[in-house]
């Protein structure tokens, strides 16, 4: 499903990503640990389209077709979905208009029938009852004053009514304390599917705890420097990413 | 834009010429009273760049003979039915006027409740003369700026809305004022007087549109008093087109316990000037003037206001929001002046305006004057761009750039709509505002209710 082939990324003139390779594969999670300033990130808003980041060599093949050059709103309608490790607040904006529009520009996009106020309440009101989540959230302007579990929950939400084929988490622990990270873990477990893949990008090994990955990478210095099962995020616990040439924080 | 140096003298004698034509010409008050207004025009003149309360707004270099006085003819230009704003379901208690000229065929005021009289200027100047004397009288020598001083003396059209004491009227009613399409471009003076009684209440809708494109120039000056414990709620609708020249000064005085709630909204227009003065003058008296713009190609909007709080326990709240596109231009002047005795007042008065080019400009002079010591104020005025972190956020999650630009004006703008209490006109507003947003894109129309 994703594959990355020796990806160079500049972010200011800056490079920071040296050679990513990566191949996931439908039905798979993923994780990408690494320190601080490893470029874990960068890779996440590459993948996504954020503007001022730049691919200067390489591939992303998504589906066999090349992302780099799709603009950030193609990629979300295509499958592709980014849960940010700091959601942006959007004062006068109700979180369900929000999801409104999302839904339904990505449903164009497929050429599906948009879904009318009656029909996406009755949608949107369902997934947050599958996912526990209260309802006050979809009235509230989008992640306006919400807790920091909250707006991770929120970012699940959106993950579940846009249904994407490759779900990228940065970082979605931080911020968190043990019972919402348990909460927002169920609710990417429930998304866990075969036709789906997931790519966990996290700093710390807990969050694994939760959401088991099938594979763990360990970016550093912009480049994967080692890959394999889930014992290696305990590894890594361990020891740290010291023996990766970073020194402890 | 530098304004001419002789462009007093045209309109004055522009009020020579058609003085004896004017309405209520056989009153020796009212003709006194535009003597005064001619003389203190002829005194001050139409502001120029040095004019400090038209710092930031300075006239289009306007010629006085390319506009001229409306003639009963202007009123009669082809109008097929008047832009629809509040639901069908309410009264449409509604006066529409063409240049100037009542259109009863436009007009409706057959739901018009008890206890309340709206009526044409021009009318009420024959069946109710003293009590315009009455209004009148008190204001002779408080203009102090040019375009008001000369309505005073031009005066030729407006509305006399006035509801008795108590009278409690719970639906909007409507002034219409359509512009243009006429052969040669027309000035208007018109003058309006609104008088709520002892506790009563209303709504009015005063809106402004163009007819066809083409210039005009509309020289407005409304006369407000709010009396002890009455609600008028006053709300502005100025579309506008896009070569029309539209000046308006409100002056408003509000009674003990007594609410004056003014938005306006601003659409369009070369050049439109609103400024609102409001005197708190009974303690509890509380004002709300707040409004939205949204400006494009080289559009200008000022609004100014200047509150006076006169006596103790009196509030003032104040939004502005606007969005300016292009080479656009918006303009805040807001005073707060707590005088000596107005203790514990309290004001806040909050400008902010979006940029969506680098070639737009926003200018906004705060200012708060206090005289007493036991006085809560606050002013704050920013001026930004389209957050680019919120708009990465809503197109990763699908929606197109174009939409996702329109969903974070519309909400930049929705902000400010808050400040209007009256539902219908809310909505009214939300939609127009919905219609100005670019295009070339779906755009979402309705805000879901989860």
């Amino acid at each position: 499903m994703l594959e990355i082939k020796n990806l160079h990324a500049t972010v200011g003139g800056k490079e920071i990503l040296k050679g990513i390779n990566l191949t996931v594969n439908a039905g798979e999670v993923h994780a990408i640990m690494g320190p601080n300033g490893s470029g874990k990130s960068t890779l996440s808003y590459v993948i996504s389209g954020k503007d001022g980041y730049e691919v200067t060599e390489g591939q992303i093949l998504y589906n066999g077709i090349d992302l780099t050059e799709m603009e950030p709103e193609i990629r979300a309608a295509e499958g592709v979905f980014l849960a940010f490790q700091y959601p942006v607040e959007i004062p006068g904006v109700p979180n369900v208009t929000f999801l409104k529009e999302a839904v339904n520009a990505v449903r164009r996009h497929r050429g599906e029938e948009e879904l009318d106020a009656m029909q996406f309440v009755k949608m949107i009101k369902a997934k947050t009852e599958e996912l526990g989540i209260a309802k006050d959230m979809l009235k509230r302007a989008v992640n306006v004053g919400f807790s920091g579990g909250e707006k991770k929950r929120n970012e699940i939400l959106q993950m579940a009514v846009l249904n994407p084929k490759l779900a990228v988490l940065d970082e979605t622990d931080s911020g968190l304390d043990i019972d919402a990270l348990k909460i927002v873990s169920d609710g990417v477990n429930q998304l866990r599917s075969d036709e789906r893949a997931i790519l966990v990008i996290t700093h710390y090994q807990r969050l694994l705890d939760h959401i088991v990955p099938d594979f763990v990478h360990v970016l550093a210095h912009g480049k994967i420097q080692r890959s394999g099962g889930k014992e290696l995020a305990l590894e890594l616990e361990e020891k740290g990413y010291a023996q990766y040439g970073i020194a402890a924080e | 834009m530098v304004m001419q140096i002789n462009a007093t003298q045209p309109f004055v004698d522009q009020f020579d010429d058609v003085q004896s034509r004017l309405p209520g010409a056989k009153l020796p008050w009212l003709e006194a009273f535009r003597k005064a207004g001619i003389e203190k025009f002829s005194k001050i003149g139409v502001p120029t760049i040095k004019t400090e309360a038209w710092k930031y707004t300075r006239l289009p270099n306007i010629d006085c003979k390319e506009f001229r006085s409306a003639n009963l003819e202007d009123g009669q230009v082809a109008v097929n039915a008047v832009a629809k704003f509040l639901p069908d379901a309410l009264n449409q208690v509604r006066l529409v006027y063409v240049n100037g000229i009542i259109r009863p065929d436009l007009s409706n005021l057959i739901n018009l409740p008890d206890g309340v009289s709206f009526e044409p200027l021009t009318q009420a100047l024959k069946n109710d003369p003293e009590f315009i004397e009455s209004q009148l009288s008190t204001e002779e020598l408080k203009y102090d700026q040019g375009f008001s001083a000369l309505n005073a003396a031009m005066m030729e059209s407006g509305t006399v809305f006035r509801v008795a004491k108590g009278v409690q009227v719970k639906e909007p009613i409507e002034i219409v004022y359509m512009n243009g399409g006429t052969d040669e471009p027309i000035i208007r003076h018109p003058h309006n007087v609104f008088v709520l009684e002892a506790g009563s209440q209303a709504t009015l809708v005063k809106r402004h549109a163009g007819i066809a494109t083409g210039a005009y120039f509309n020289n407005a000056v409304t006369e407000i008093v709010v009396g002890d414990g009455a609600i008028l709620k006053h709300y502005t609708v100025q579309t506008d087109c896009v070569e029309a020249i539209h000046l308006s000064t409100v002056n408003v005085r509000v009674g003990k316990d007594a609410t004056y709630e003014t938005f306006n909204v601003a659409i369009g227009g070369r050049l439109s000037r609103t400024e609102t003065r409001v005197r708190l003058e009974g303690r509890g008296a509380h004002c709300n003037l707040s409004g939205a713009y949204m400006m494009r190609g080289r559009e200008h909007c000022d609004n100014t206001t200047i509150v006076d709080h006169l006596v103790p326990d009196t509030t003032a709240r104040e939004v502005f929001k606007g969005v300016l596109d292009d080479e656009a231009r918006g303009v805040f002047q807001g005073k707060l002046i707590v005088h000596k005795d107005a203790q514990r007042t309290n004001g806040h008065q909050l400008s902010r305006a979006l940029l969506l080019s680098d070639r737009a400009e926003m200018d906004a002079k705060p200012e708060l004057e206090i005289y007493a010591d036991d006085v809560k104020c606050s002013h704050g005025a920013t001026t930004g761009q389209i957050d680019e972190n919120a708009l990465f956020y809503l197109r990763s999650r699908g929606v197109p750039e174009a939409l996702a630009r329109n969903l974070l004006i519309q909400s930049f703008i929705a902000e400010a709509l808050e400040e209007i209490s009256d539902e219908n006109v809310r909505e009214a507003i939300a939609s127009l505002v919905v219609h100005w947003l670019p295009a070339q894109c779906f755009v979402a129309d309705e805000w879901v209710q989860a």
